[in-house]
């Protein structure tokens, strides 16, 4: 088939930071490419690129034999790329409709054109089985139905070259299964598409070819039909991914137990009943925005329950609040590490003591002790080895990982009897990933009792020992260790588990 | 074009932009006064020499910088906690209104009505300000518009109290207070020299502040609010107190420019007392960096351009509102210079 | 004269259509500019530029129509200067916006004084005079542009591409970024008409309802436009509502202060009325608006 994409020499630099070097590959009609490589690689920046969201330092990317002009991605568009980013760019109080018919239109014209562009909109919904109402207000739709709304923006333009990026990370195993029978569709009409992602498993399923990144380099390419999922991981890794061991532990008593609880919102809780267990990690498996928020803010102090019994150690919970929540030995680790686990222009020192500054040994009668705080921070920049010039940079200036070994130290330096581990290991390398796993089997194995949420599914199931789907803010039967099969499981967080049997 | 954060800038980095920012609003200056048909080098002399030229000028300038170190100082105190007061002005004035009443009307005997008078210009000043902050915790009222509308609402009620309730009955109908009693108003700091000791008070202030902002729980969480509240909340931080407790510091340190204003310099209130004292304490935070101490330096660096702008413009026939613009232009270029010293610019 | 005799007067709406046009022009530009993402509090200051500009340009025997125009493209200078620096620069809309009020404000009473060094009461110019056609004729045909800013502003917003693309902008850059639009060109095109339309705004006062320009004749007006694009909850049509309510209490407060009621309160009272109401109004709107998502928030690319 003819070549309608051809990425050459492709190199980025951010200050320091080598994202892209010297990468190049091409694409030929009809064809499913995969970029696989783990968070950091640099697929994400690549893709930008080609996109003309970034310009690179050097290289070029053809399209159809064309070389695109850097840095438009009104050129790219107008090229026939068409992106599906990881971060949805929609905006949410506009209707399905003006999402997909935003800038197809001269700006200037007098009229909007939507009759013709509601009619088209439907044609592409039905040719592509990708199903959703033209004037629903984006924010009223589920993450699978904007991400469809995602792609046909992108058919809508008649996109010669669809990206994916990391498409399958906020869908059910389920809603997998349909954007992979949409992208066999897409491919049978023609159209090129790129898959990136991590997941090995998604990758030997949906792609003719595959490119591994490392460390911002091409380290290998080659077809799946010749390959397998081991010689993928170690050209992905540099060496074979090791589950990590899970000692058996003897659980123990409850130390947190929610009885029927509701929360308001969209979608808050409804009816929840849950126990954690000391030396037990609790899993809960869901799409995003699913109920997550209201039970880690309920956990984390920020939130109580509207009706429904919590306990606390045995103890009906009394005046709750983060500090409280802190004072009563709950370690939290916070979904989003730059928004709301740490202050960016912090310190190392000032966001070690965030927690506890209003306590002594940090302060007394309201005056810092900022000779024990650098201390203590040192102490935590040792002990859970954070990569750092020293505790007096801002925190804006470490990686990921780096940061969240600074909180792990924050919040398990004290020994706490119960964690909240919000999406610990979202976007992290596999290095801090393997890191933070350790020290949460290592609190549970000292009697903690841990809740685990996760949009992975794959780390859910190796770490927990039991686990509940979320979905629309009900909980699942709990599943005890190997109850429960993936499928099962996505059918849970769909909100059709447990329907077969009845 | 993208901006992108330096990972450590350098020291040139951090001090040239904002040389380069002070540069260019004298670049402005010159071309004013070339405008208004004056020779540019010869305006910029006289506007230096007015300031601190003569030891009348230089005494002229630290009574001009007095107010303006409290209500830079009120400013920088709530921006860094990110609650927007442009409302100083109001309590600038009612700070006033309230020394005037203690000094005039208590019958407190010599020794105590000094502080009394400040006690209560704080709190006036101080309760101003918590409404539009509770409007902003509670209901989600955008502060800037409420503390902006409320400067004209007070200066209305002052002028009502200058012609009804508060009138100097001796004041030949002239809107203004009576006088203060002698023992009412602040001593001068070297007897025979025209300055007061509401200026010692205002330096007293700014290292209180830095030293609240620097060594306090309350200065860590006035930081840590303004930077990321979210965090803040997350982390356990109380901060609407917070942002209550911010409130009430900046808006008793804006009325304490009311007091010195009325108790140290004019022993009276008019109702104009202050031409903007309050929007001018926005500069003066914005040029210190926020940072209390550095409230001092340009608070006599903005007087200063005031005093010499008004000799200047006596002598050499230029308007003195060159010195509002070129503070204006000097709060804008700094801005810019700031941020250009932690970003770069770069295509794409 | 009672409080009826008052509602049913001719002149008494006559007056509040006088007193809501100013405020229409500059709470139109004030939404355009909202809408895009962009917080203005540069507009006290842009009005008292435009009201100058505008009066200077017909003192200086351009045609009104010449004065309205200067007072637009003084406004659109002011907007450029705000845009470059709250747009691609990201810096604090509310810092940038007080700066240049000031800016604004200052350079107005600089160039007053250049331009007029000598005199002492500000001379006089031909202003609008009222129509006289049959429907509104006591109204300038300043007072029709600026109900047909409205219509304008609501037509162009949710009627075509360019509004679309303005709306988005203003709720998720990242949203237009990716269809190919560009982010900063909008922000900065929204920021400078919506500018020149509170010049515009200052102009009428210059222009149509007195005939010459006074220091603080605009007077916390702009601040009070800010109000109402709030309790307008971002919508052309609503906004316009609230300009008439308050125009309307503010022209019933004058009369009322003209019978036995009013004169036994004090002046200032009723003077403090248009401040006390606006603030009354965010606060009884303060839980109901839809704020565009990404007003007073800077798009850098490639940041989240």
């Amino acid at each position: 088939m003819a070549e309608i994409l051809r990425l050459d020499g492709i190199t980025k630099r951010f200050g320091p930071v080598l994202a892209n070097d010297g990468i190049g590959f091409a694409l030929a009609e009809g064809e499913v490419l995969a970029l696989l490589g783990e968070n950091g690689a640099g697929k994400t920046t690549l893709m930008n690129i080609l996109f003309g969201h970034y310009v690179a330092d050097e290289g070029s990317v053809h399209v159809a034999g064309r070389e695109l002009p850097p840095g438009q991605p009104g050129a790219a568009l107008a090229a026939g790329i068409g992106m599906v980013h990881q971060h949805f760019t929609l905006a949410e109080n506009l209707t399905v409709l003006d999402n997909v018919a935003l800038g197809t239109r001269p700006l200037f014209s007098l009229s909007s054109g939507r009759r013709a562009a509601r009619a088209r909109l439907r044609q592409l919904s039905q040719d592509f089985g990708l199903a959703v109402d033209p004037s629903a207000r984006v924010a009223d739709l589920s993450v699978g139905e904007r991400q469809r709304v995602e792609i046909l923006k992108a058919l809508y333009r008649d996109a010669r070259v669809l990206i994916l990026d990391e498409p399958t990370a906020v869908l059910t195993p389920q809603e997998v299964e349909a954007l992979f029978a949409t992208i066999r569709k897409a491919v049978a009409k023609g159209l090129a598409v790129v898959f990136i992602s991590h997941k090995l498993g998604e990758v030997m399923a949906v792609a003719d070819r595959v490119v591994i990144l490392r460390r911002g380099a091409k380290v290998a390419e080659m077809r799946t039909a010749e390959t397998d999922r081991h010689r993928l991981a170690e050209a992905m890794v540099g060496a074979e991914i090791v589950p990590p061991e899970v000692p058996a532990v003897t659980p123990g008593e409850v130390l947190f137990r929610l009885g029927g609880v509701s929360v308001a919102g969209s979608p808050g809780l409804d009816d929840v009943s849950l126990s954690l267990r000391a030396g037990t990690i609790t899993g809960i498996a869901g799409v995003s925005g699913n109920g997550q928020r209201a039970l880690a803010d309920l956990l984390s102090g920020l939130a109580v329950p509207e009706t429904g019994t919590a306990e606390l150690k045995g103890a009906a919970l009394a005046a709750w609040s983060p500090r409280q929540a802190v004072a009563q030995g709950i370690a939290r680790i916070p979904e989003d590490r730059h928004a709301t686990g740490t202050i960016a222009d912090f310190d190392l020192t000032e966001n070690a003591m965030l927690e506890d500054y209003a306590r002594p040994p940090m302060s007394r009668k309201g005056w810092l002790d900022w000779g024990r705080a650098r201390k203590r921070a040192e102490a935590i920049i040792e002990g859970y080895d954070v990569r750092c010039p020293g505790p007096s940079v801002p925190i804006r200036l470490l990686s990921g990982g780096n940061m969240q070994k600074l909180i792990l130290g924050r919040v398990l330096e004290a020994g706490p009897s119960i964690i909240l581990a919000n999406q610990p290991t979202r976007g992290l390398d596999i290095g801090a990933v393997t890191y933070v796993h350790r020290q949460l089997l290592a609190a549970r194995e000292r009697g903690a009792a841990v809740l685990l949420i996760s949009e992975d599914l794959d780390e859910l199931r190796a770490l927990s020992d039991v686990i509940h789907a979320i979905h629309d803010g009900k909980l699942s039967p709990a599943f005890a260790r190997g109850q429960v099969t993936v499928k099962e499981l996505g059918l849970w967080m769909a909100g059709q588990g447990g329907r077969d049997a009845a | 074009m993208r901006l992108e954060p330096v990972e450590a800038p350098t020291l040139a980095r951090r001090i040239g932009y904002p040389a380069a920012a002070l540069a260019a609003t004298v670049l402005v200056a010159a071309a004013l006064a070339g405008i208004a048909g004056g020779n540019p080098l010869a305006v910029l002399g006289q506007i230096v020499d007015g300031a601190v030229g003569t030891k009348f000028a230089r005494l002229e300038t630290l009574n001009r910088a007095t107010p303006l170190i409290f209500t830079g100082l009120a400013v920088a105190v709530a921006f860094r906690a990110k609650l927007w007061n442009i409302g100083a002005e109001a309590q600038l004035y009612l700070g006033a209104v309230a020394t005037v009443l203690i000094g005039t009307q208590s019958g407190l005997p010599g020794p105590l009505v000094i502080p009394a008078m400040a006690a209560g210009a704080v709190v006036a000043g101080a309760l101003m300000l918590l409404g539009p902050t509770l409007l902003k915790t509670k209901l989600g009222v955008d502060e800037v518009v409420t503390t902006l509308l409320l400067n004209f609402v007070v200066l209305l009620f002052v002028g009502y109290l200058l012609e009804g309730p508060m009138k100097d009955p001796m004041g030949m109908g002239w809107p203004k207070s009576p006088s203060l009693p002698k023992e009412a108003r602040l001593p001068r700091i070297v007897e025979g020299l025209r300055l007061h000791w509401g200026f010692g008070i205002a330096l007293i202030c700014a290292l209180g502040v830095w030293l609240v902002q620097a060594k306090t729980t309350l200065g860590f969480e006035m930081r840590a609010v303004g930077l990321n509240a979210r965090a803040a909340r997350f982390a356990g931080m109380p901060v609407n107190a917070v942002l209550a407790k911010t409130a009430l510091i900046s808006g008793g340190l804006a009325a304490l420019a009311g007091f010195s204003e009325v108790a140290g310099l004019k022993g009276n209130l008019t109702a104009d007392i202050s031409p903007g004292f309050g929007y001018t304490g926005i500069v003066v935070a914005m040029l210190a960096l926020l940072n209390p101490l550095g409230v001092v330096v340009s608070a006599l660096f903005v007087a200063g351009i005031f005093v010499g702008a008004d000799s200047m413009s006596r002598s050499a026939g230029v308007p003195s509102y060159i010195a509002d613009i070129l503070l204006a232009s000097a709060l804008l270029f700094m801005v810019l210079a700031l941020m250009l010293s932690r970003f770069r610019v770069v295509r794409g | 004269m009672d409080i009826t005799d008052i509602l049913l007067s001719a002149t008494f709406w006559a007056a509040v259509l006088r007193i809501a046009s100013p405020l229409i022009f500059a709470t139109m530009g004030e939404l355009i500019c909202e809408r895009a993402g962009v917080l203005n509090l540069g507009i006290e200051g842009i009005m008292v530029a435009g009201a100058f500009a505008g009066w200077i340009a017909v003192y200086a025997g351009l045609p009104l129509w010449a004065g309205v125009g200067c007072a637009f493209l003084t406004g659109v200078c002011f907007g450029l200067i705000h845009g470059t620096l709250t747009v691609p620069f990201g810096l604090s809309q509310h810092v940038v916006g007080i700066g240049i009020t000031m800016l604004a404000s200052a350079a107005t009473y600089f160039a007053y004084r250049v331009a007029l060094p000598e005199v002492s009461s500000p001379p006089r110019i031909e202003a609008f005079q009222p129509t006289g056609w049959p429907i509104l004729g006591s109204q300038t045909v300043l007072t029709w542009a600026a109900l047909a800013s409205v219509a304008i502003t609501a037509w162009v917003l949710f009627r075509t591409p360019l509004g679309l693309a303005l709306r988005a902008v203003g709720e998720n850059p990242a949203a237009v970024e990716a269809q190919g639009l560009p982010v900063h060109g909008l922000r900065m095109g929204a920021v400078a008409v919506g500018s020149g339309l509170m010049a515009v705004g200052g102009s009428f006062l210059t222009l149509s309802a007195f005939n010459s320009f006074f220091f603080d004749m605009v007077n916390g007006r702009g601040w009070i436009c800010i109000a109402l694009v709030v309790f307008g909850a971002w919508m052309p049509g609503r906004a316009l509502l609230g300009a008439l309510l308050f125009a309307g209490f503010d022209a019933f407060q004058v009369r009322l202060q003209q019978t036995e009621l009013g004169a036994g309160l004090p002046y200032q009272l009723f003077l403090a009325m248009p401040y006390l109401l606006s603030i009354l109004a965010l606060i009884l709107m303060s839980r109901r608006a839809e704020v565009p998502g990404a007003l007073m928030v800077p798009y850098n690319k490639g940041e989240r």
